[in-house]
């Protein structure tokens, strides 16, 4: 194990746009309405920042290449702007840029924004896309839902799960979220549902109804990262500090070789145990207070939550409907409403999470904060698909 | 003629949706009442992601079930329906049957009778010597709503292994004759057929030209009607195969049925297909005589052998009539034809466009199914790559080719996708894992909810995977199907 980034960078300022169908705005205004906040909670000049990394995914819709963007829509000094593109754990990975930059010593203070302008498409859900030449002859032109779907079907015939039971747990995953989300300004979708809501919304993909699918939104996160040290000097009494940050990537063992059932994310519970291992931690669901993890479908969090280690194998659909998760339960998932009502404007949702971790570490996340706020919060974001993917574990906490 | 030079094995392919004419009929009726009397039975229409291409690739490899396909030495494909005037239709087929580069391959083409007429030709080059060359027929004709010919033609395809060694019927000859009588024409680029008067093509073409083109024949091989086993007329017209039987004074009881009931008329198809339904109702030391017409007509007369009897099990003809779906949807069948344009949506406009660079260089992985085997450790994986996804063979360099197509494999997780983009919705696709090893996500063809499950056992097929509406191309990959 490398010696890793415990404790060595703390974030400085956080801000996120309101996420939804942002009609009136280009990526520009989503990016410096995030910023906006994260430069006044940071309370720095721009001047200050020595280096920023821009995520975004779908270009075909959005911002177009490179690191420009970024730099003219906030008029940066002139400092090195790094483009990066991850699937949807892209928020996350600028992240990891910035905190790298500030770990290593190349900078002191280091921005992530992450923005996506997906409601420029002109149809629901994400964009139709190649993923390049060779891909496009053999692979499956599905859909985002499609390729999770998938999920259900191996979960149910490796946990002998009925078809109703994993519906019902799939559902609730959604009413949680959605009473989340009611409680969250800025919010995609801001409205409660009931069960027999989800149960019988229209199939999108078997057996993924319409409820079970996330929003698809314009938004834009952005994350200030310095050193502790500067941190303090620059005023700040509490401070947040990112105590692991792990990336895991499919190296094509799920999709081309033997063994992976199709059921689990391989590469989740590679980067959790990564993550834990970096932070010190020995029993996640005792030690974790918040989770925000990617939930773009809401079989993704039935089997993230066993991919954390937080659920025992085969038992995530059972503490999904016992509460576990609720925002009132012992462990709330998505107290922000999630991908699901807070909405996924891909480059951004990893940024977001972090976000929401830090709003509920410092007791700042309003009518939705936890009474009794966490010590420890973890996210987890997600690129790709099942048997192709990109996790991202990001821990952070309250530095003593 | 030398004794041991004939038909080697045959195969045959049809669709398994069964359009039922009364649905046509019921469709049309408004406008085209005259309909009614042709408006009973089924034929036989393939899905989408069908075309002569395709279903040729299903009935080869029907015919060469238990065949060594190293020893081929050609392959023909006749078709009036060709995918690709320029490209060789028949090289697809080659890469689909994963053959060897040293094979000849010929599309033959511009009339129904391109099928008969390229067995004809690989019978008299067998003569000659060579190796065994499949003649393989396939059509999917389009015609005009509310026309006859929609409710009379069918899809299937089929084929003939021929060659020298120990045939399944032995060649006894072969006559020809060619008259430009336009009974029906197609223009190059033209989607329907344009047919005259059919009282007249009964009395002068099937009648006239037919019947003594079967006479001269019949006194040219020197056998008389009488010595006929089986006659197969591929000819669509009601009475028309009876008239002329008795004509040349062939028992009626010899006659092959022309599945007009149950397929319809499939064109270039049809005499292969009429054929190989022979063969399966034939007893050894059976004369076969199939009469095929187009701008005149072939003659051919075979001999079945006690091979017959040998052959391994196959699809068919008989068991791909009892794999059938009825289906009563006239409108699929029009927006499949092209011919009801419907509102697909943003998300049909993503563009095929294929690099020629790219699938030139995956043709084996792409058309062939062929994927990888480490030599170090065993284990199978698609695509071949330079390193093997197995760790425990670190190597660069490592695999060897190993052929997936013709491996059935397994569901391991699947989905009814109702959001993508699909002329066929919901698209079913999936992880399978294959029999000895070996994985692939990908679309399924011909499933719906019963036929799929986790642990469900799949087959290959050939299937167009997208079409480039703009450039014309069509992209060729391999889906899953339930096994029959």
């Amino acid at each position: 194990m490398p010696r890793g980034i415990k404790g060595k960078v703390a974030i400085l300022g956080m801000g996120c746009a309101k996420f939804g169908e942002r009609w009136n705005c280009d990526s520009e205004q989503l990016m410096v309405e995030a910023y906006s906040e994260a430069i006044k909670d940071a309370g720095i000049e721009t001047s200050r920042i020595d280096a920023a990394w821009l995520a975004s995914a779908f270009d075909a819709v959005n911002i177009g290449p490179s690191g420009l963007p970024l730099a003219m829509a906030l008029r940066l000094p002139n400092i090195g702007v790094t483009k990066v593109e991850n699937y949807c754990a892209s928020g996350t990975e600028a992240f990891r840029g910035a905190v790298y930059a500030v770990a290593s010593g190349a900078a002191d203070i280091a921005l992530a924004m992450g923005v996506e302008k997906l409601k420029d498409t002109g149809y629901g859900g994400l964009p139709v896309r190649t993923r390049g030449t060779t891909y496009d002859m053999t692979g499956v032109v599905g859909s985002a839902p499609g390729y999770f779907a998938q999920l259900a079907s191996a979960y149910r015939a490796e946990h002998n799960i009925s078809k109703d039971d994993l519906k019902r747990a799939m559902a609730h995953v959604s009413v949680k979220s959605h009473a989340n989300g009611a409680k969250n300004p800025k919010a995609h979708l801001q409205k409660a549902i009931d069960m027999d809501t989800v149960l019988n919304a229209p199939m999108i993909a078997e057996p993924l109804g319409l409820f079970d699918c996330c929003g698809v939104s314009d938004g834009a996160a952005c994350a200030i990262v310095t050193t502790p040290e500067i941190a303090r000097s620059l005023g700040k009494k509490d401070i947040v500090t990112v105590q692991a940050l792990q990336l895991a990537v499919s190296n094509g063992w799920e999709s081309q070789g033997a063994g992976w059932s199709g059921s689990y994310f391989h590469t989740t519970r590679i980067a959790a145990s990564r993550a834990y291992q970096e932070a010190g931690i020995t029993n996640p669901r005792e030690e974790i207070g918040l989770l925000e993890v990617h939930d773009c479908f809401s079989v993704t969090e039935v089997v993230t939550m066993e991919d954390l280690y937080v659920s025992k194998p085969g038992e995530g659909w059972k503490d999904v409907l016992d509460g576990f998760f609720d925002a009132d339960g012992t462990l709330p998932c998505q107290i922000d409403g999630g991908l699901k009502c807070f909405g996924h404007p891909i480059g951004a949702s990893g940024i977001r999470m972090i976000y929401e971790n830090y709003l509920q570490l410092l007791g700042r996340a309003g009518p939705r904060q936890r009474s009794k706020p966490p010590r420890l919060a973890l996210s987890h974001n997600l690129g790709g698909m099942p048997n192709q993917n990109v996790s991202a574990v990001a821990i952070v906490g309250l530095a003593n | 003629m030398s004794k041991d030079i004939g038909i080697l094995s045959y195969g045959a392919y049809i669709p398994q949706r069964r359009l039922q004419r009364s649905s046509i009929y019921a469709a049309n009726a408004w406008f085209a009442p005259e309909l009614k009397g042709s408006s009973k039975g089924e034929r036989a229409i393939g899905n989408w992601d069908e075309d002569a291409i395709t279903m040729g690739v299903e009935a080869a490899r029907d015919a060469l079930t238990g065949w060594d396909r190293t020893s081929l030495g050609g392959l023909s494909l006749a078709s009036t329906t060709l995918p690709f005037a320029d490209r060789l239709n028949a090289g697809v087929i080659k890469e689909a049957l994963n053959l060897k580069d040293g094979v000849s391959a010929l599309d033959s083409t511009g009339s129904l009778r391109a099928g008969s007429s390229a067995l004809i030709q690989a019978l008299r080059a067998a003569s000659a010597g060579g190796a065994p060359q499949l003649c393989i027929a396939a059509d999917l004709r389009k015609a005009a709503p509310a026309s006859e010919a929609e409710l009379a033609f069918g899809d299937a395809a089929a084929a003939m292994l021929v060659g020298s060694g120990k045939p399944i019927a032995r060649f006894l000859g072969a006559h020809s004759v060619t008259v430009d009588f336009v009974d029906h024409f197609r223009a190059t680029g033209v989607d329907f057929d344009y047919a005259w008067e059919g009282r007249w093509i009964r009395d002068e073409g099937y009648m006239n030209i037919a019947a003594k083109g079967l006479k001269s024949a019949l006194e040219a091989f020197g056998v008389t009607g009488q010595d006929i086993g089986r006659c197969a007329i591929a000819i669509s017209s009601r009475g028309v195969p009876e008239n002329l039987a008795k004509k040349a004074g062939v028992n009626a009881q010899a006659l092959i049925d022309p599945l007009s009931a149950q397929v319809g008329d499939t064109g270039a198809a049809h005499p292969l297909l009429m054929l190989a339904s022979a063969f399966e109702q034939a007893q050894p030391g059976e004369k076969i005589l199939l009469v095929s017409f187009g701008q005149g007509l072939d003659v051919l007369l075979l001999e079945t052998t006690a091979g017959l009897t040998d052959l391994p099990a196959r699809m068919g003809v008989a068991k791909s009539l009892t794999r059938r779906k009825p289906d009563e949807n006239y409108l699929r069948y029009l927006f499949h034809r092209g011919a009801l344009p419907l509102d697909r949506g943003m998300r049909a406009e993503k563009d095929e466009r294929q690099p020629g660079t790219t699938l030139y260089r995956n043709r084996k992985s792409v058309l062939a199914l062929v994927g990888g085997r480490s030599t170090k450790t065993g284990t199978v994986q698609f695509p071949k790559s330079d390193i093997s996804v197995d760790q425990n063979d670190p190597g660069i360099g490592t695999q060897e080719d190993y052929p997936l197509a013709e491996k059935h494999a397994r569901i391991a997780t699947y989905t009814a996708d109702r959001l993508t983009y699909s002329p066929d919705p919901p698209t079913y696709y999936g992880m399978l894992d294959f029999e000895g090893g070996g994985r692939l996500t990908t679309e399924f063809a011909d499933a719906d909810a019963e036929s799929v499950e986790v642990g469900r056992v799949m087959r290959m097929v050939f299937r167009i995977k997208a079409v480039d509406d703009r450039r014309h191309f069509k992209r060729y990959f391999w889906k899953a199907a339930p096994v029959a």
